[in-house]
C-alpha cells in the first residue's frame, strides 16, 4: 500500500490504541493533549512517508514517534511539574524519564479502562457513544457526524461537553472496583448496545460506515469478554445478540438502501458463521442466575435465524417478548410482541391486543393494524396503511407502506 | 396514573391438574401479563409458593396455613398502572385465574407515599 491508502487504514487501527494509552498515562483532564499527540503523529507520518517511503515497521515507527512526542510534551509543559508528575511518579523510574507503555497488554487494559471512564453516568448516552467512537474506535469527526446524520459542529460540541463532564467529575481511568463492576458494566453495555443500534438502524446511506459501527461495537464487547472480570453472562448475551443481527446485514437492504422485510429476505445471504458465533455466545451467556434483557433479545434473535415459521418458533418468541416487556417497556417491543401474538393466536385476537396499544403517533403501529386487517377487512386495512403512510418520515418507509397498499 | 395491586386467590393448581395443564396456565398468565406490559401498564408481579408457608398469629402462634387447600389462598399478585379502578378491573377480568369457579382477583389501589394517602 502507498502512503495515501495505508495511512487511513493504520489510523483507524492504531490511533485508538495510542490515544487510549496516552489518555491513561496523562489522565482524563488531558484527553485533548492525548488526541493532539496522536493526530500530530499521523500528520508527521503522512509528511515523512510520502517523501522518504514507508518504514519497514510502520506501527513501531508510529509508536516511537508518539512516545517521543508525549515525552517532549510533558517536559515542555509547565503543567508537568505541578500536575502530571506526581501522578506519573509510580511509573517513572527516574524523574523526567516517562515511560509510555505501548505493549499489547497495556493497550488492551487502557482501552478497557477508557471504556469504563467514557461510560460515566454524568454524560448523556449520545455523548458516550460519540466519545467511544472518537477515542476507542478512532473515528474522525466527519464520520461520527455522518453516522448520526448531523453536522460536524454538533458533534464537536457534543464531544467537548462530554470531555468537560469527565474533567469536572475527575473520572479516574481505572478498572472499577469488584464491588462496583456490575453497576458500571450496566452502563457500558447500554452504550455498546446503542452504538450497535446506531449502526444497524442508521438511516445513513453509507453502508460501509454503518457496518463499521456494528463491528466496532462487537469488538469492544469482545474486549469485555476477553477480560476475566467482565466476562459475564450479560456481556456474552449482548455479543450473541449482535452476532445474530449482523448475520442478516447483507440480506436486509437492497442495492437502493431500502429495507427488505424479514419474511422477504433471501436467507442464502445470511451469514451462517455469525449465526454459529451467536449460538456459541448465547450458550456462554446461559451460565449464572440473572437474566438480562440482552438474554431475552438474543433469544428472540436466535429464533429469527430459523426461517420456517413453526408454531414452536412463534410461541417462544411471544413468551420472550412477554418477559422482555415486563422487564423494560418499549413501543418496538410492544409492536413486535403483538406481531408474534398474531402468529400464535391468529389475526382476529391480535387485533384486539393491538388496539389496546394506542401508539397513535407511530407509523409501525398502523402498518401492523393494516397487516392484521388485510385478510378480513380490506377497507380498514387500507385506511390504516394510509395513516401509516402519512406518519412515515423516511422515503424508504413510505415506499414499503405504498407497496403494501398496492398488494391489497 | 395510579397503581393497583391485583391479588389472585386460588387453590394450589399443582395438586389439581397435570403438569401439562399447569404449563398451559403458565403460558396464558404470561400472555395476559405480556398484554398489560405491552400497554406500558405493568409495574411488578410475582407468584407465591404454597410450600414453606406459615401464618404468625397473636401471641406468636405459628400455623401451617391452610395454604393451597382452599380457594381463598393468595397465589400471587401483580401491580398495574391504571387511570381508574375500572381500568384496573378490566385488566383483572383477563386473568386466567378466573377460569376456576370460586377463584378471585382482588383489586386494590396502592397508597401513594405522598404523606396524604
Amino acid at each position: 500500500m502507498q502512503p495515501p491508502e495505508l495511512i487511513p487504514h493504520l489510523f483507524r487501527a492504531e490511533s485508538r490504541k495510542i490515544t487510549a494509552v496516552l489518555c491513561k498515562s496523562l489522565g482524563i483532564e488531558h484527553m485533548e493533549v492525548a488526541e493532539d499527540i496522536t493526530s500530530e503523529t499521523f500528520l508527521l507520518a503522512l509528511e515523512t512517508w510520502t517523501y522518504k517511503g514507508i518504514p519497514e515497521n510502520p506501527v513501531a515507527w508510529l509508536y516511537a514517534v508518539a512516545k517521543n512526542k508525549a515525552r517532549n510534551q510533558l517536559r515542555r509543559n509547565h503543567l508537568f511539574a505541578e500536575k502530571i508528575a506526581p501522578q506519573l511518579k509510580q511509573s517513572a523510574q527516574v524523574t523526567g524519564e516517562i515511560e509510555i507503555d505501548l505493549s499489547d497488554k497495556n493497550i488492551t487494559d487502557s482501552q478497557l479502562q477508557m471504556l469504563f471512564a467514557i461510560c460515566h453516568s454524568s454524560i448523556p448516552a449520545e455523548g458516550q457513544i460519540g466519545l467511544a467512537l472518537r477515542i476507542l474506535c478512532g473515528f474522525g469527526i466527519e464520520e461520527i457526524a455522518n453516522a448520526f446524520m448531523t453536522s460536524k459542529e454538533t458533534i464537536n460540541k457534543r464531544l467537548s461537553r462530554a470531555k468537560e463532564n469527565l474533567r469536572a467529575h475527575k473520572v479516574p481511568i481505572e478498572f472499577p472496583l469488584k464491588t462496583e463492576i456490575n453497576k458500571r458494566l450496566d452502563i457500558v453495555l447500554t452504550t455498546l448496545y446503542l452504538l450497535y443500534n446506531e449502526g444497524y438502524y442508521s438511516e445513513s446511506r453509507d453502508t460501509i460506515l454503518r457496518e463499521d459501527l456494528c463491528l466496532e461495537a462487537m469488538r469492544l464487547t469482545h474486549l469485555l469478554i476477553e477480560n476475566e472480570q467482565t466476562n459475564q453472562p450479560a456481556v456474552n448475551a449482548l455479543l450473541s445478540l449482535m452476532c445474530f443481527h449482523s448475520s442478516r446485514f447483507a440480506a436486509r437492504k437492497n442495492e437502493n438502501g431500502e429495507i427488505i422485510l424479514y419474511q422477504d429476505q433471501d436467507e442464502t445471504l445470511w451469514n451462517y458463521e455469525l449465526i454459529q458465533k451467536g449460538a456459541f455466545y448465547l450458550k456462554q451467556a446461559s451460565q449464572g442466575e440473572k437474566i438480562s434483557k440482552y438474554h431475552l433479545e438474543a433469544g428472540i434473535a436466535y429464533w429469527h435465524t430459523i426461517k420456517a415459521g413453526t408454531k414452536e418458533k412463534w410461541e417462544n418468541i411471544l413468551q420472550l417478548y412477554n418477559h422482555l416487556l415486563q422487564m423494560e417497556y418499549s413501543p418496538v417491543a410492544a409492536l413486535n410482541r403483538t406481531f408474534a401474538f398474531s402468529k400464535v393466536k391468529g389475526k382476529q385476537e391480535a387485533i384486539t391486543e393491538a388496539e389496546k396499544l394506542k401508539l397513535t403517533g407511530n407509523h409501525y403501529y398502523y402498518t401492523l393494524l393494516g397487516e392484521l386487517y388485510k385478510d378480513t377487512d380490506s377497507s380498514k386495512a387500507r385506511s390504516n396503511f394510509q395513516t401509516a403512510y402519512s406518519l412515515a418520515k423516511t422515503q424508504t418507509d413510505k415506499q414499503t407502506i405504498k407497496r403494501k397498499m398496492e398488494e391489497l | 396514573m395510579d397503581e393497583f395491586i391485583l391479588i389472585f386467590r386460588h387453590e394450589d393448581g399443582g395438586k389439581l391438574v397435570s403438569p401439562e395443564q399447569m404449563q398451559i396456565w403458565m403460558k396464558q398468565t404470561m400472555d395476559w401479563i405480556g398484554g398489560i406490559a405491552a400497554q406500558n401498564k405493568f409495574s411488578v408481579g410475582n407468584g407465591l409458593l404454597f410450600d414453606d408457608a406459615r401464618v404468625v398469629k397473636y401471641n406468636n402462634v405459628v400455623t401451617n396455613g391452610p395454604f393451597g387447600d382452599i380457594k381463598e389462598t393468595i397465589g400471587g399478585f401483580i401491580i398495574v398502572k391504571a387511570e381508574s379502578i375500572d381500568e384496573a378491573v378490566e385488566f383483572a377480568k383477563g386473568s386466567p385465574v378466573l377460569q376456576g369457579d370460586g377463584n378471585t382477583v382482588e383489586v386494590r389501589k396502592i397508597a401513594k407515599s405522598d404523606g396524604i394517602h
